[in-house]
C-alpha cells in the first residue's frame, strides 16, 4: 500500500522536474563536485563557490555517493569550478536524486503505520477499508506533505530523505528498539545537525526507559537511582558506543586529515542574523511586528524616535537592532528555547513506558527551538508537521492540531517559490493537502459535518482563521500588487509571516496545554 | 395477539432509531462524497498546473513557434482588426502566419482573452511585436486561461454525468490525453468536448433542445466536433420519430431545429450582417480541402497501411477523398442507423465512439489530436464498461507519443500515463477471462517495449521514421480492436433485445 502510495507520488513530483528551483540546487550541485573531485582534506575548505559544504560529513558522504552516479548522467555538472551549471541530464539526475531517496521517508512511514496496526492503539472499523483507513491516510498526510512536495521537489533540499530517517528512528523507539532507534538518530545528527533541537527527547526517553531498569532485570548492575530503578551501567556503554561509532565512522576520516576544527566552524556559524531573509512565522515574527507596530505608533504620538531605516525582511540586512523593543542576543533565545523545552521533558520524564509521549516530546522540542530559535529557517516548522502526522490518526484532539498546523505550516512555505508559474502551483498544493486531511479527518473521526464557516473538526474561530488564508493569498498575489504597484515590497511578507506566526504559536500553545494535562493515556481518548 | 403497550412502544423506537441511522448514515455519505469531489478536483487541478509549468509547444523555437504562439496570436488579430478581417489575408493579417482556421467561437473566446491580456501588459497583444512572447508572466496568464475554461466548461458536465450514475470520476478527471494536450502542448480542446459532454448530459436528462444547443456550440468552437454530429443528429431524429403521434413528433423536431438554427445564426451573425459573401471565406478557412491525407505520422489506417501501400501516391486526390468518404461513412453508418431506430442513451455513447473513432481512423485529413473525440466518449463509456474504456484511454494517450516527444513533454507523458493506468489497476476487478489477460499483457508489454527501444535505439538511417511509425501501427491496430469491440458490444445487446 505504502509503496503504491509512494510510486503515484513519484509519478507526480516527476511532473515538477522542469519546474523552478531556487539556488539550494546549485548549492547541491556543487557538493557534488567537491565531494567527488577534490580530495578529502578540501572537503570542508573549498571556496571556489559562495556555497560551503556546511552539513555534518556524513551528508558529504552522501554527496559523494551520489556523485558516483551523477557521472553517468552529466559527468560536467561534477566540475568545481562549473557554477550554475544545469544541463537537461542535470536537473533530471537532481531532481531523481530526491524522488529516489524519498524513500526512506516511505519506509520510515510504513514502519510507523506496522506498529500502528499491530498495536491495537486505536480502535476503528476503518481498518477494513483501502484508502480510508488509518494507516493509508498516514501514508499520503506524511508522503503527499505539501510543505515537502514544495520544498524538496521545487524549491529543491532533501527533508524527505532526512524526516524519513527521523521517522524510522521514531518507529523503532515505538516499537522497543531502543538501541537501533539510537544508531539511526545519531546517524540523522551527523547528517544536519539541525536536528539537535528533537535530541533532549530522545536523552530524556532513552535514560528513562532503557537506561534505568528495575532490579529484577539481569542487566541491572550499576546505581541505583530512585524508587527502586537502577541505572544499568552496560546499557549506558551500549548505547554510548553506537553513538561514538556512528559519530567516528562520519567525522574520522577528518579527524586524521586533521580538519576536525574547520568542519566544526563551518558547522556552527554564528554571524547569522536572528531571523532568516524572510522572518519564520514565531515568536520572534511577532516581536518583530510589535516593534514595526510601536515604531508607526510612537511617531504619530510625537515620540522621538530614531529608526534606523534598515528593511528587516529584504534578505538584506543580516543582523539589526530593534527600535522600541530590547534587541535579542543569541543567549536570550537559547534560554527561551531551553526553558520552554523543560516543563515537556519532565512531564515524559514523569510518564515512563509511553511511546507516544515521547513522539509528543519530540513535537514539542521541535516547537519550542522552532518559536524561540536564533536564526530558524522557515523549513523547519516541517519537523513538527511530518511527527505529528502520526498523531493525527489516532486522537481527536491531535487531529484537530494537525489540521489547523499543517495548514498554516505549509501556507508559511508559499513565499519560498515567487515566481509566476508556481504561484498557482503552489496554492493548489497547499489547498490539495489541506482539502485532503480535512476530509479524511473528518471522516475518520465521524462527526456531523461543519458549515460555511466552520470548518470539520475545528471551532467557529480556528475555521475563520484558516479560511483567512485564502484572502491572504489573493491580496500577496494580486491585490498587493494592483493597490500599491512597487511600493512597499515587504508588506505581503510581512503579513504572512504575522499572520502564521499567530496559528503557529496557537497550536504551540494548545498541544503543550494538552500534553501537559492529559493522562498517561495508551487508548483512544475523547 | 396482543398488543401490549409495552411492546407497541418498544417497536416504534426501534424503528425510529433505524429511520434516523438511516437518513444520518445517508447524510454523511451525501457529504463524504462532496468531500471526495472537491478532493478529486483539487488534485486534477493540481497535476494539470504540474504540467502547465512545463514546456509547451514550439516554446523558444522561432520563427514560427507552436500552437501556444498560435493561440496567442489568434488574441492579437482579433484585438487589432476589425471582425470582417479575421479570416481574410491582408497586409496586416498574414494567414501564412498561424492564420485563424477554427470557426468563430474560437474567434470570440481569443477576442475576450486578448482585452485581458491587454488589461494585463499591453506587450501582450502588441500588433507584429508581440510575436513570439512567451516569458513567465504571459505564461502564467495563457496557462490559468486554460485552467479557467476547463474548470468552467469541461469539469462541471463531467461531475455532474459521474453523479448521475453514481461513479467514481477520479480516472475521468485524471485521463492524460486531455490534460498534455491541453496544458502541456497548449490548447483549448477542453472547450468544444465539455460542451458535448453538457450536451449528452442534458439529452440524458431529457432536455433535448437544450443539448442540440450545446453541441452547436460545441462545432462552433471547433469543427473537429463535427466527427460526433452524425450521433447527435440519429439521436434526436430517432427521438422525433418515436413519438407516438405525427403532431408530437413535428413539434419536437421544429423545436429542436429552431434551437440549432437559432444557436448557428447567433454564432455567425456578425459574419452574416451586411455581407454573407464573409461567410465563405471562413468556412474556405475552416475547411480546408488543399491538405495531405494525414499529418506526421498518426494512428490513422492510411498512415498504418502506408508500410504495404501509400495510398496517397496510387490514387488522385479526388478518388482518395473519396476512397475516405465512402470507407468512413461505411464503418459509421450501421451504428449509426441502429441509433435511429433505437435512440437510448447506451447506444447514444456506442455511437459516438464509434462514429469518431471510425472519423478518426479512415477520414481524410486527420490530426493526432483528434484522437481526444473519441477519448471523450470513451470517458462517457467508463461506468459502464470500465476495463475497456479504461485501457482505450491508454491506448489512446499512448498513441500521442510523438507529439510529446517533438514538446519535450516526455517525462511529463510517461509520469501521467503511469500514474492513470496504476490507479486503474487498483480500481478494475481482476480479468476473469484468460484471453483477456493474456491480451492485456501483450499491449501493457508491447507498449513499454516499443518506447524502450526508442529511447535506447538509434533509428537506422534508411528509416528514420521507423519508431512514429511502428508507434501508429501499434495504436491503429488496438483502435481497430476497440472499434470492432464497441460494434459488437452494440448490435450483441440488441439482438438480446430482439430475443426477449
Amino acid at each position: 500500500m505504502i509503496w503504491f502510495v509512494y510510486g503515484l507520488l513519484s509519478c507526480f513530483k516527476l511532473l515538477l522536474v522542469p519546474a523552478y528551483r531556487s539556488t539550494d540546487f546549485e548549492v547541491h550541485r556543487n557538493w557534488l563536485a567537491v565531494t567527488h573531485s577534490l580530495p578529502l582534506k578540501q572537503w570542508y575548505t573549498d571556496e571556489t563557490s559562495p556555497w560551503t559544504l556546511d552539513y555534518p560529513p556524513l551528508f558529504a558522504w552522501f554527496e559523494y555517493l551520489l556523485s558516483q552516479v551523477a557521472a553517468f548522467f552529466d559527468p560536467e555538472m561534477l566540475r568545481v569550478s562549473n557554477l550554475n551549471y544545469a544541463s537537461n541530464a542535470t536537473v533530471l539526475f537532481q531532481r531523481l536524486s530526491v524522488i529516489i531517496t524519498d524513500a526512506f521517508l516511505a519506509y520510515g512511514t510504513k514502519e510507523c503505520c506496522s506498529f500502528i496496526r499491530a498495536s491495537g492503539v486505536r480502535k476503528s472499523s476503518r481498518w477494513t477499508l483501502t484508502w480510508g483507513s488509518p494507516i493509508s491516510v498516514l501514508a499520503l498526510l506524511v508522503l503527499g506533505n505539501a510543505g515537502l512536495l514544495m520544498v524538496d521537489h521545487i524549491h529543491f533540499q532533501y527533508n524527505g530523505f532526512l524526516l524519513g530517517i527521523l521517522l524510522i528512528s521514531i518507529a523503532r523507539m515505538l516499537q522497543g528498539k531502543y538501541l537501533s532507534s539510537a544508531a539511526w538518530f545519531s546517524a540523522l545528527l551527523n547528517l544536519k545537525h539541525l536536528f539537535l533541537y528533537v535530541a533532549p527527547a530522545y536523552g530524556v526517553y532513552l535514560l528513562r526507559n532503557y537506561c534505568l531498569c528495575d532490579s529484577e532485570e539481569p542487566e541491572s548492575r550499576g546505581f541505583w537511582i530512585l524508587g527502586g530503578k537502577r541505572l544499568s551501567i552496560s546499557r549506558v556503554t551500549k548505547l554510548a558506543c553506537i553513538g561514538g561509532l556512528i559519530c567516528f565512522a562520519s567525522f574520522g576520516p577528518f579527524i586524521f586529515a586533521g580538519q576536525f576544527g574547520q568542519v566544526f566552524s563551518r558547522l556552527f556559524p554564528f554571524k547569522r542574523g536572528l531571523c532568516h531573509s524572510y522572518w519564520a512565522p514565531n515568536f520572534w515574527a511577532l516581536y518583530n511586528a510589535a516593534d514595526k507596530i510601536a515604531v508607526i505608533v510612537g511617531k504619530r504620538l510625537g515620540f522621538p524616535i530614531v529608526s534606523n531605516s534598515a528593511v528587516m525582511t529584504g534578505g538584506l540586512v543580516q543582523e539589526f537592532e530593534h527600535t522600541v523593543l530590547p534587541s535579542i542576543s543569541p543567549k536570550v533565545t537559547f534560554v527561551c528555547s531551553v526553558v520552554t523545552m523543560l516543563p515537556a521533558l519532565i512531564k515524559l520524564w514523569l510518564s515512563p513506558a509511553n511511546p507516544l509521549h515521547f513522539v509528543r516530546c519530540i513535537v514539542l522540542c521541535a516547537f519550542s527551538s522552532f518559536m524561540f530559535g536564533w536564526h530558524v529557517h522557515e523549513k523547519a516548522v516541517l519537523l513538527m508537521i511530518i511527527p505529528l502526522s502520526l498523531l493525527a490518526v489516532l486522537w481527536r484532539k491531535e487531529a484537530r492540531i494537525y489540521l489547523l498546523l499543517s495548514t498554516v505550516g505549509n501556507y508559511s512555505l508559499t513565499p519560498l517559490l515567487f515566481t509566476p508559474l508556481e504561484i498557482p502551483l503552489k496554492g493548489l498544493l497547499v489547498l490539495c493537502h489541506a482539502v485532503y486531511a480535512f476530509v479524511q479527518l473528518h471522516q475518520m473521526f465521524n462527526l456531523q459535518k461543519g458549515s460555511i464557516l466552520r470548518l470539520p473538526l475545528l471551532n467557529r474561530f480556528e475555521s475563520v482563521y484558516t479560511l483567512g488564508l485564502a484572502p491572504l493569498f489573493l491580496y500577496q498575489h494580486a491585490l498587493h500588487g494592483a493597490l500599491f504597484g512597487a511600493a512597499l515590497p515587504f508588506l505581503p511578507l510581512l503579513l504572512t509571516s504575522t499572520y502564521c506566526a499567530l496559528g503557529v504559536t496557537y497550536c504551540w500553545a494548545v498541544f503543550y496545554f494538552h500534553f501537559l494535562f492529559s493522562g498517561n493515556h495508551k487508548r483512544k481518548i475523547h | 395477539m396482543v398488543f401490549s403497550c409495552e411492546s407497541l412502544k418498544k417497536k416504534i423506537t426501534k424503528e425510529l432509531n433505524a429511520s434516523h441511522v438511516v437518513s444520518s448514515s445517508r447524510r454523511s455519505e451525501s457529504s463524504s462524497l462532496r468531500g471526495f469531489t472537491l478532493l478529486v478536483v483539487a488534485v486534477g487541478l493540481v497535476v494539470r498546473w504540474a504540467v502547465a509549468v512545463g514546456p509547451h509547444s514550439g516554446q523558444g523555437r522561432p520563427p514560427m513557434f507552436g500552437d501556444y504562439e498560435a493561440q496567442r496570436h489568434w488574441q492579437e488579430v482579433t484585438l487589432e482588426l476589425p471582425l470582417r478581417q479575421w479570416y481574410a489575408n491582408s497586409s496586416r493579417n498574414d494567414l501564412g502566419y498561424w492564420g485563424l482556421d477554427y470557426p468563430p467561437l474560437t474567434a470570440y473566446h481569443s477576442w475576450a482573452l486578448g482585452h485581458a491580456a491587454r488589461a494585463l501588459d499591453p506587450a501582450f497583444v502588441a500588433p507584429h511585436h508581440s510575436r513570439g512572447v512567451e516569458h513567465d508572466l504571459h505564461r502564467l496568464f495563457m496557462r490559468a486561461s486554460v485552467l479557467v475554461a476547463e474548470l468552467a466548461v469541461y469539469l462541471p458536465p463531467l461531475l455532474l454525468y459521474t453523479r448521475d450514475l453514481k461513479t467514481n470520476p477520479v480516472l475521468a478527471v485524471l485521463y492524460p490525453g486531455l490534460i498534455l494536450i491541453d496544458h502541456g502542448h497548449f490548447q483549448y480542446n477542453c472547450i468544444s468536448l465539455g460542451l458535448t459532454l453538457a450536451a449528452v448530459v442534458a439529452l440524458k436528462r431529457r432536455r433535448l433542445a437544450l443539448g442540440s444547443v450545446f453541441f452547436s456550440l460545441a462545432i462552433n468552437y471547433k469543427q473537429m466536433s463535427l466527427y460526433h454530429s452524425l450521433p447527435f443528429f440519429c439521436y434526436l431524429l430517432g427521438v422525433c420519430l418515436r413519438q407516438p403521434t405525427w403532431a408530437a413528433a413535428l413539434s419536437k423536431l421544429i423545436k429542436i431545429a429552431l434551437a440549432v438554427v437559432l444557436t448557428f445564426a447567433f454564432v455567425w451573425a456578425p459574419f452574416l450582417y451586411p455581407s454573407p459573401a464573409d461567410v465563405l471565406q471562413v468556412l474556405h478557412r475552416i475547411f480546408p480541402v488543399a491538405r495531405g491525407l494525414y499529418e506526421d505520422k498518426v494512428a490513422s489506417f492510411w498512415c498504418a497501411i502506408s508500410v504495404v501501400v501509400k495510398v496517397q501516391n496510387v490514387l488522385p486526390r479526388t478518388w482518395l477523398t473519396l476512397l475516405c468518404l465512402v470507407t468512413t461513412l461505411g464503418v459509421v453508418l450501421p451504428s449509426n442507423l441502429l441509433l435511429l431506430r433505437q435512440p437510448n442513451n447506451k447506444n447514444l455513447l456506442l455511437s459516438l465512439f464509434i462514429s469518431s473513432l471510425g472519423f478518426f481512423l479512415f477520414s481524410y485529413h486527420v490530426h493526432e489530436k483528434s484522437i481526444l473525440l473519441p477519448a471523450t466518449a470513451a470517458i462517457l463509456l467508463l461506468p459502464h464498461h470500465p476495463v475497456s474504456a479504461t485501457w482505450f484511454l491508454a491506448v489512446s494517450t499512448y498513441s500521442l507519443l510523438p507529439l510529446m516527444v517533438k514538446d519535450k513533454l516526455v517525462v511529463q507523458w510517461a509520469a501521467l500515463l503511469i500514474l492513470f493506468v496504476a490507479v486503474a489497476a487498483k480500481m478494475m476487478p481482476p480479468a476473469n477471462s484468460a484471453f483477456l489477460r493474456t491480451a492485456r499483457k501483450v499491449s501493457l508489454g508491447g507498449s513499454i517495449f516499443l518506447v524502450l527501444a526508442q529511447a535506447v535505439i538509434a533509428p537506422p538511417q534508411r528509416y528514420p521514421d521507423i519508431f512514429p511509425l511502428l508507434n501508429s501501427i501499434f495504436s491503429c491496430a488496438h483502435f481497430l480492436g476497440f472499434l470492432t469491440y464497441a460494434y459488437w458490444v452494440q448490435f450483441r445487446t440488441e439482438s438480446k433485445q430482439h430475443a426477449n
